[in-house]
C-alpha cells in the first residue's frame, strides 16, 4: 500500500457526451489524513470522488484505494474501504426505518444477526441519533438525515470517508454538530465542499480544482491565503480568515 | 398544493402506524400475514349471492382496529378511496341478472342486486383486513414474512422498493407542483399541456433520483439481493393467534351464524 490509502495517478474522465470531467489528476492521501477538495461548480470535485468507490471508472490513468486498484473485480473490497456519503441524504437513505438503513450495509457485508444490533446501535450512538432508530428517514430533519447517512457508512468501518458537500442544506447548529462529529473520527477523509470555513476547520490539507485540474495542493491555511489563486478559481478567502475571527490556521 | 403535501405525508402514515407498540404490533409478521390470508380466502370462498353469512367476518377487522389502537376513521377513508373500483366491478350486475332471489317486504331483490351487495361487503372486509395488516406490521415486515413463506425474494424486494419509491416520487411531484403553483398566480387549473410536461419531467427526475439511490446502494455492498431483517422466533402467542382465528373463520364459514341467531331470537320471542 506504500503508506497511502488513496493513490490517484494521472486520472482522467470524459463523460459520454464528450465533456471533460477531470484531466490527469494525481494525488495521494495517507491514513487518518483529512483532505478538502474545493473548487467552483463543475470543477470536477464530484467526478473525482465518484472514482474513489467505482461509481465511475477512469477513461485514463488509474486510482488505488487501500492498495486495491479500483476495477470491477475489486469493487466489493474497495467499497468497503471507502465509505461514500452522498450530497443529498435522501439519495442514500431508502429503507423504512433509520435502524434498517444502517443495518442494510452490514447485512450486505454478511454481519451475523447476533452482532448486527450492537453494530447498528454503536453507529447510531456515534453520531448521536440512537433515539431516532425507529423513525422513517424521510421524516427526519436535514441534519438528522445527514447524521443517519453518516451512521450508515460509519457502521461499515471504512478506512476512508468520502463526502460530497456534507454541509449543504444544514442550518448553522447542524453544521457545527457535523464539524464536531467529523473531528472525532480517526478515518481518513476526502471531502468535496464549497464551505471553505468548514474545510479550514476539519481538513489539514486542501486540494483546489479548476476545470478538471488540480491547481493547488497544500495545508488549508496556506492555500486559502492565496487570494489570486482563489479569485482565479472563482473562490473566496474563507470569512473566518478575512475577519481574523474564529479559526486561525496559522496558530 | 396543500392537498399534495397532505397526500405525501399521508403515504408514510401507514408506516408510522406500524411503529406502534400494541400486543398485535408485537406479534410475528408471519402470524398476522397468515391469518389475513386465511381471512381473505374465507371471505371470497362464499357463493356470489351470499350476504348475511359474511357479516360475522366483520369481527376480525373490528378486533384488529380496537386491539391494535388503529384510527378507524383514517382506515375507512382509505377504504372508501378505492371503493370506486369495487363499485365498477359490480355496478352492472343488477342489469345483467334480474332473477328475483327473495323479497324484503315489498322490495324484490334480484340476483344482480344481491351479488353487487356481496361484492361491496367482500371488498370492505378484504381491503380493511389488508390495510389493518399493513398498519400493524409495516411493509418491511410483510416482505420478510412473504419471503419466509417461500415467495421469491425478487418479488418481496420489488414490493419493498415500490413502497419506498412512492414517497420519493411523491416528494418530487410535490416540489414540482409547488414550483408551478408559485408562478401560476391566478390560474388554478393546470392546462393539459403543462400537466403533460410536468409528468414528463417527473419521470426524468424520478429516473435520475433512482440512479443516484442505486449508486448509493452499490456503495454499501448491494448486489441485487436485499437483505431483509431476519424474522423473530414464531412463539406460542403467535400460534395461539393463528389457531384461534383459523377456528373462528372455519366456524363462520361452515355455520350459518346469522341464521342461528335469527332462529334463537325468534324462538325466544315466540
Amino acid at each position: 500500500m506504500n503508506g497511502h490509502l488513496i493513490e490517484a495517478e494521472r486520472l482522467s474522465y470524459i463523460y459520454p457526451d464528450g465533456t471533460r470531467g477531470i484531466s490527469e489528476v494525481s494525488f495521494k492521501a495517507a491514513p487518518g489524513e483529512a483532505v478538502a477538495l474545493v473548487g467552483e461548480n463543475g470543477a470536477g470535485k464530484s467526478t473525482l470522488l465518484q472514482h474513489l468507490n467505482g461509481c465511475l471508472f477512469p477513461t485514463g490513468g488509474s486510482v488505488r484505494v487501500a492498495g486495491l486498484a479500483v476495477v470491477k473485480e475489486n469493487l466489493p473490497a474497495v467499497r468497503r474501504a471507502a465509505g461514500m456519503i452522498f450530497q443529498n441524504p435522501d439519495d442514500q437513505l431508502f429503507m423504512p426505518t433509520v435502524y434498517d438503513d444502517v443495518a442494510f450495509g452490514l447485512l450486505n457485508l454478511g454481519v451475523a444477526e447476533g452482532e448486527l444490533e450492537g453494530k447498528v446501535l454503536k453507529a447510531l450512538e456515534t453520531v448521536g441519533i440512537a433515539h431516532l432508530r425507529g423513525r422513517q428517514p424521510y421524516r427526519l430533519s436535514q441534519g438528522e438525515k445527514r447524521a443517519a447517512a453518516i451512521a450508515a457508512v460509519v457502521a461499515l468501518e471504512p478506512e476512508v470517508l468520502v463526502m460530497d458537500e456534507p454541509t449543504s442544506n444544514l442550518d448553522p447548529k447542524a453544521r457545527r454538530r457535523l464539524i464536531a462529529l467529523l473531528k472525532t473520527f480517526g478515518h481518513a477523509k476526502i471531502i468535496a465542499t464549497h464551505d471553505l470555513d468548514f474545510a479550514l476547520e476539519v481538513c489539514g490539507r486542501t486540494i483546489v480544482m479548476h476545470e478538471g485540474l488540480i491547481v493547488a495542493d497544500g495545508p488549508a491555511g496556506e492555500v486559502f491565503r492565496k487570494a489570486d489563486l482563489l479569485e482565479h478559481c472563482n473562490l473566496e478567502i474563507p470569512p473566518s480568515m478575512k475577519s481574523g475571527l474564529g479559526v486561525n490556521p496559522l496558530n | 398544493m396543500q392537498t399534495i403535501t397532505a397526500r405525501t405525508f399521508d403515504i408514510g402514515y401507514m408506516d408510522t402506524l406500524a411503529g406502534g407498540d400494541s400486543a398485535l404490533h408485537r406479534l410475528d409478521a408471519r402470524a398476522k400475514l397468515l391469518v389475513t390470508l386465511l381471512f381473505i380466502v374465507s371471505v371470497v370462498s362464499f357463493n356470489r349471492y351470499e350476504i348475511s353469512r359474511l357479516m360475522p367476518f366483520f369481527l376480525y377487522p373490528v378486533f384488529l382496529i380496537a386491539a391494535g389502537e388503529l384510527p378507524a376513521g383514517y382506515l375507512l377513508h382509505k377504504v372508501l378511496a378505492v371503493a370506486p373500483f369495487a363499485i365498477f366491478v359490480g355496478v352492472f350486475n343488477p342489469l345483467l341478472d334480474r332473477t328475483v332471489l327473495f323479497h324484503v317486504g315489498p322490495l324484490a331483490v334480484s340476483g344482480g342486486m344481491a351479488s353487487f351487495l356481496s361484492i361491496i361487503i367482500r371488498f370492505l372486509l378484504t381491503v380493511t383486513g389488508a390495510l389493518c395488516l399493513v398498519a400493524l406490521t409495516g411493509v418491511n415486515g410483510i416482505c420478510a414474512a412473504l419471503e419466509s413463506f417461500g415467495v421469491p425474494k425478487v418479488f418481496a424486494v420489488q414490493l419493498l422498493f415500490l413502497n419506498r419509491y412512492i414517497t420519493v416520487l411523491a416528494g418530487e411531484a410535490e416540489r414540482m407542483a409547488r414550483a408551478r403553483a408559485l408562478r401560476s398566480f391566478s390560474s388554478k387549473e393546470m392546462p393539459a399541456a403543462v400537466f403533460a410536461r410536468l409528468a414528463g419531467q417527473l419521470l426524468l427526475r424520478a429516473y435520475s433520483r433512482a440512479e443516484r439511490i442505486y449508486n448509493a446502494m452499490l456503495c454499501r455492498g448491494f448486489d441485487g439481493r436485499l437483505p431483509l431483517p431476519r424474522q423473530a422466533v414464531f412463539c406460542g402467542k403467535d400460534a395461539v393467534f393463528v389457531a384461534a382465528w383459523a377456528v373462528l373463520f372455519a366456524i363462520f364459514r361452515l355455520v350459518d351464524i346469522p341464521q342461528f341467531f335469527g332462529i334463537f331470537l325468534t324462538g325466544l320471542f315466540k
